[in-house]
């Protein structure tokens, strides 16, 4: 990664007009998918993303199935005209693995061993996408399985925090992604205090590593608290605003 | 890929009960502490028709890794770089769990986790592998095979990749007459830095470095950190459980500090910086 340019100016500023520590717009829908037993909505500054979750429900194949608990399975995709030149609607090597991580990250958080013998299918579809859509994904998947009434042992929250102009910011967009210095996304549980997911790309020194994660994490509470309002307002017809800001 | 030795879940219990009260005896199954790497071997080139080529054991997982260098165009937006691939196989010799056929998610991973550590480090000096720039440059693909898989695949295919990455000697490339020319004379790959994995696993609340099959059959949680001389550059966590802050910031000093030892023992293993 050659960085071109400042992205952050004297005022402190970023290139959305953000300051470090601020997180971009999120809004969460519940709900969105008629046909799924639980959904959402996320927007994630310039992020579009869909999740539906199906089940619990009977597994095919059926040697898949777990005597013991429920098998827990994520795909997460990018529709084609999701990005600035189109993307092969194939699945790729990185919707490979962020379907593994994603689906890693939300497996602590289910009482899996309520549901043997069955399955639980997670879908994330990104509909546009901005830097951070695996977060967003996580975040909105988390609140459709909470949707759909699966047991929980907490919400997953996820955010990233990353390096820019050598100082450590909150939630990279994707201009401070491709540009940036470096990129930690997280996926944390604030009620049980575990880290489900973390990823690195780029260069950080000791006290850059801790300054970044610890950053990620106060991301992550604050998204923590825009999944519990936006339930809230689904179920409890809450009056208080679903919070579009931190 | 699954390369651990489950059978069935009342043995995966059994075996996991077992290997927790060695835990807690403070001494892992196999007798090794818990910041206690497996023997590192390392050969280096053993495929003469590659550029580089390296094979590490890492206790009894083995993996090669093979260097082709060829000329091709730019990736989109680094036009004034070579491009550098690390792509990963797990053969079905590796163990009696690896069927033949295209990668899994597992081996996709491994692959991309690897790739991640070298590129993120900018080991290779990239902007040296240009012949013109946003129409030619070197390719340098880094192909790894696992022949045998025994636990942490992770850092037996990264060493492999680096170690492969040290010894590679890249042909000289000319333009001619709009033409790709070999000279036949032959360079080092333009190397900056020595990147180092170190993957831990964390089995109840203890974490230990450098998983043995048989651990990863009993792990909660996975967790791979990649430094270079000067920090960190790459992370990932994986598998189905989770680590707390304080988990994560221990495990990324070890990361650190074994990173180091093992730098060195590459570095005299490859005989980097010893210039023949």
């Amino acid at each position: 990664m050659t960085q071109t340019r400042n992205l952050i100016d004297e005022n402190g500023k970023r290139t959305d007009g953000r300051t470090i520590d601020q997180l971009r717009d999120v809004k969460i829908t519940v709900g969105t998918v008629k046909n799924a037993d639980g959904s959402a909505f996320i927007e994630f500054g310039k992020n579009k993303i869909v999740a539906a979750v199906y089940g619990p429900r009977e597994v095919h194949p059926k040697h898949l199935q777990q005597p013991d608990r429920c098998v827990l399975r994520c795909r997460y995709h990018m529709s084609p005209f999701s990005t600035d030149t189109r993307k092969n609607p194939a699945p790729s090597r990185r919707e490979v693995e962020i379907s593994k991580v994603m689906r890693e990250s939300l497996e602590p958080a289910i009482m899996l061993e309520d549901y043997p013998r069955a399955a639980i299918d997670v879908f994330v579809e990104v509909l546009q996408s901005d830097g951070g859509s695996r977060c967003a994904g996580i975040t909105a998947a988390s609140v459709a399985l909470a949707d759909a009434g699966i047991n929980m042992r907490d919400l997953v929250a996820a955010c990233a925090a990353g390096k820019v102009d050598e100082q450590i910011v909150l939630d990279i967009n994707d201009v401070e992604d491709k540009e940036g210095g470096a990129d930690m996304p997280i996926a944390y549980m604030p009620r049980l205090d575990q880290v489900t997911l973390m990823q690195l790309d780029g260069k950080l020194n000791s006290e850059q590593f801790n300054e970044c994660l610890d950053k990620a994490i106060s991301g992550c509470k604050m998204v923590y608290d825009i999944q519990r309002e936006a339930l809230m307002q689904k179920y409890f017809g809450n009056e208080t605003e679903v919070k579009e800001e931190q | 890929m699954s390369t651990s030795k489950r059978s069935t879940i009342i043995v995966e219990h059994l075996r996991k009960q077992q290997m927790m009260e060695s835990i807690g005896k403070g001494k892992r199954i196999d007798g090794r502490n818990f910041d206690e790497q497996r023997p590192l071997e390392i050969e280096l080139d053993i495929i003469k028709k590659a550029n580089g080529s390296a094979r590490v054991k890492l206790g009894d997982s083995e993996v090669i890794a093979g260097i082709k260098v060829s000329t091709g165009e730019p990736f989109e937006g680094l036009e004034d770089k070579g491009a550098l691939i690390v792509t990963a196989e797990v053969l079905p010799t590796a163990s009696p769990h690896v069927e033949p056929g295209p990668p899994d998610e597992e081996v996709v991973e491994l692959a991309r986790v690897v790739d991640r550590g070298v590129r993120e480090s900018e080991m290779v000096d990239l902007g040296k592998l240009v012949l013109v720039p946003g129409k030619i440059v070197y390719t340098v693909f880094v192909d790894c095979s696992v022949l045998n898989a025994d636990g942490n695949l992770f850092d037996a295919t990264s060493y492999a990749t680096v170690a492969a990455i040290l010894s590679a000697k890249i042909p000289v490339l000319e333009m001619q007459d709009g033409k790709v020319t070999d000279t036949g004379k032959t360079i080092p790959m333009p190397v900056t830095c020595v990147p180092i994995s170190i993957t831990q696993v964390r089995i109840g609340d203890a974490v230990m470095i450098d998983p043995a099959s048989e651990e990863e059959g009993a792990m909660d949680a996975r967790i791979t950190i990649s430094t270079n001389e000067e920090g960190y550059c790459a992370l990932q966590k994986g598998y189905t459980g989770s680590f707390t802050i304080e988990q994560i910031k221990k495990a990324a000093e070890t990361a650190r500090i074994k990173g180091e030892e093992v730098r060195a023992k590459m570095k005299e293993l490859t005989k980097f910086g010893q210039k023949e």
